[in-house]
């Protein structure tokens, strides 16, 4: 009774109530948008030659992880999680760099195509043997971690130089004016291309419906199996424009997987995707690469130790979590 | 018909097999490591076993200590991702204190202090703020290791590099082919194995992963016991970290974090659920030493290292889809 008044009500709300509603719900987001507008004004204020080459250099700092970010967020709305990001971005980058070597530039471009499908096979592949096997996600793309960084590590033993000056330029520097950085630029379309077809499909929807309740999608005629599989291949796919990002950005494939799989998982609960699945999206995550990016940036200006940038990660990683989980309690019943 | 009860008997020799692999994983277990270390020989005609023996405990006790904190964590359904900053920073702690034999007591009470007081804290932010373990764990891991940074910094023209009681811990052997390390491990597994199976509080562990609901329905209070556990998860890896640093005569406040995924992988493949209630520190002992003997035979079989990663990863796969095959069967 009181909840169908409660569904009438929602239907008769003003335009206002349906703002507050908006509000209530982005709140995280709204909260992230805050902070990286108050980082960006601090920054200004204690380094006030910080202007868009700073936004450029930023951009380009975080986009190997921003993507990686993506990657995960996709996985973790689908109910799993991803361990193998960074195995899978070292292997793509040093394929790109090796194939690249020495060739064509029109050559260099069919590598860039044949690396986002072997992104495509890296990624289905960890989603079969995660649905196949039955394997806990988190066991299974940590063994694949290994076999990806071993076939990175095969192809090449140090990082192989291959600079692409037309690879860099779709990276470094900006468009129309010094405001917008070409990695924005990149992570947007990779955004518009990716996720928004992706949030309003079927897949998408079934995506949320699996990560939340999975018994009750499969009870809804959702393919689990399927939906799964085709979460971890996006990821796969992201995790490949991430490999070729470091490749563009570095001029190098580096064999050995940075810190971006760890990196990505916190971006992603910062960003409001919760680890139990079904809740968030990909716009959270990526304020939380720039927040992060930008408080390591202020630290290096205030001359502080760098650590203290890895222990105020650390602290805010919990902090955020634990406001999430308190907010959380206090609302069930 | 004859087809019949054949087709039976193979299922009932596959179901006694898959029956004594659920309940009694420490046989087949065995029977794998002991297959991979006659291979080693068959290989190795003329490699010291007994210096192999002793090679391959010292490498994996320390990963066998740290496989035991993912148990007891995996058993109530967590995972602790900071042991490889804490032992790091336990190691280096000790090493950093240390200025001469009397000083080593308090070197190495300081440097577990600390490590019990991260282990408490991820007990509170686990239990207590309902943090996922993950990211508790992860977020401390980053904490410690820019904490341990910044102390490296400060202590760098003191430093006195490893102490040399941790060193002959760590890395001598006794009698050709038993690690001094033994010393210390052997007592911790005992208590370790015995408390999880004999004491109260073992019990616990496995009802809070089992069933949570359940647990808490019949009076358990999970965050007493999440945090007890993560302090003693955090002891074991300083422990851990004190052998590491004692075997490779280096102090580094990164220096343990390449065992971090294998001591996951460890104590999975001693057939401990990540999803918890199910486990033993037993089979991670048992799942460290078939790591360590594995890499070893692959490397000796001149493997490059890029593909014993991925065969490494491989058997991680196999050994995990079997246990699940056999257990959803169930």
């Amino acid at each position: 009774m009181t909840a169908a008044d409660a569904s009438v009500a929602d239907v008769r709300r003003p335009f206002v109530g349906y703002l507050s509603d908006v509000i209530r719900r982005q709140a995280w987001l709204g909260g992230l948008i805050g902070l990286v507008a108050v980082l960006l004004i601090f920054t200004k204020v204690i380094q006030p030659t910080y202007d868009a080459q700073g936004i450029q250099f930023l951009a380009v700092s975080v986009l190997p992880l921003a993507l990686a970010a993506i990657a995960q967020t996709i996985v973790v709305i689908a109910g799993g999680i991803d361990l193998s990001v960074a195995a899978m971005m070292a292997f793509t980058s040093v394929v790109a760099a090796t194939q690249m070597l020495g060739r064509s530039d029109e050559f260099s471009v069919a590598v860039v195509v044949a690396v986002l499908v072997l992104g495509l096979l890296l990624g289905a592949i960890n989603g079969i043997l995660v649905v196949a096997t039955r394997v806990a996600d988190i066991i299974v793309t940590l063994a694949m971690s290994f076999v990806w960084a071993g076939c990175a590590l095969y192809l090449a033993q140090a990082p192989v130089r291959s600079p692409r000056p037309w690879l860099q330029d779709l990276v470094n520097g900006a468009v129309v004016i010094e405001w917008i950085p070409k990695a924005f630029i990149v992570l947007a379309v990779t955004v518009v291309l990716v996720w928004i077809p992706l949030r309003w499909s079927r897949f998408g929807l079934a995506m949320y419906a699996v990560g939340s309740n999975k018994l009750a999608a499969f009870r809804s005629g959702v393919s689990v199996g399927r939906t799964k599989i085709l979460a971890y291949t996006l990821a796969g796919l992201l995790a490949a424009i991430g490999g070729l990002a470091l490749t563009a950005i570095k001029g190098q494939g580096d064999p050995l997987p940075g810190g971006f799989t760890l990196a990505s998982v916190a971006a992603a609960v910062l960003g409001g995707v919760s680890l139990a699945g079904g809740r968030g999206g990909v716009v959270g995550p990526l304020l939380a690469v720039v927040i992060l990016s930008l408080i390591q940036t202020d630290m290096t200006f205030l001359r502080l130790n760098s650590n203290l940038a890895t222990v105020a990660q650390g602290v805010i990683l919990i902090a955020v979590v634990m406001l999430g989980s308190l907010t959380q309690l206090r609302r069930r019943p | 018909m004859t087809v019949q009860t054949q087709v039976q008997r193979s299922q009932n020799v596959g179901g006694m097999l898959a029956r004594l692999f659920r309940d009694q994983p420490l046989i087949p277990l065995s029977v794998l490591l002991v297959v991979l270390m006659a291979t080693f020989a068959t290989v190795n005609p003329e490699a010291d076993f007994r210096g192999y023996l002793a090679t391959t405990m010292r490498t994996a006790i320390p990963l066998a200590l740290l496989a035991g904190c993912q148990t007891l964590a995996m058993l109530t359904g967590g995972i602790d991702l900071s042991v490889a900053a804490t032992a790091s920073m336990a190691g280096f702690v000790a090493a950093s204190l240390y200025t001469g034999p009397d000083t080593l007591w308090i070197a190495i009470v300081v440097a577990l202090g600390l490590a019990a007081l991260v282990g408490v804290i991820n007990g509170i932010g686990i239990g207590v703020f309902r943090v996922h373990p993950l990211i508790m764990t992860l977020g401390m891991g980053l904490v410690i290791l820019g904490a341990a940074n910044a102390w490296q910094l400060l202590t760098v023209r003191t430093r006195s590099g490893v102490p040399p009681e941790l060193r002959w811990l760590g890395s001598a052997t006794e009698f050709g082919f038993l690690p001094v390390s033994l010393l210390v491990f052997i007592p911790i597994a005992v208590v370790v194995i015995i408390g999880l199976r004999r004491s109260g509080y073992g019990r616990l562990l496995y009802a809070v992963g089992d069933n949570p609901i359940a647990a808490r329905l019949s009076g358990v209070k999970a965050w007493q016991v999440l945090i007890v556990l993560y302090a003693i998860s955090a002891v074991l890896a300083a422990i851990a970290g004190f052998l590491v640093s004692g075997l490779t005569n280096v102090a580094s406040v990164t220096l343990v974090n390449p065992r971090l995924l294998p001591s996951v992988a460890a104590a999975v493949i001693g057939g401990t659920s990540i999803f918890g209630g199910r486990g033993g520190f037993s089979g991670a002992i048992m799942g460290a030493l078939i790591l360590v003997v594995a890499d070893s035979l692959l490397s000796s079989l001149g493997f490059a290292e890029a593909v014993r990663q991925i065969l490494f990863g491989s058997i991680i796969v196999v050994v995990a889809a079997f246990y699940s095959r056999l257990t959803t069967e169930s």
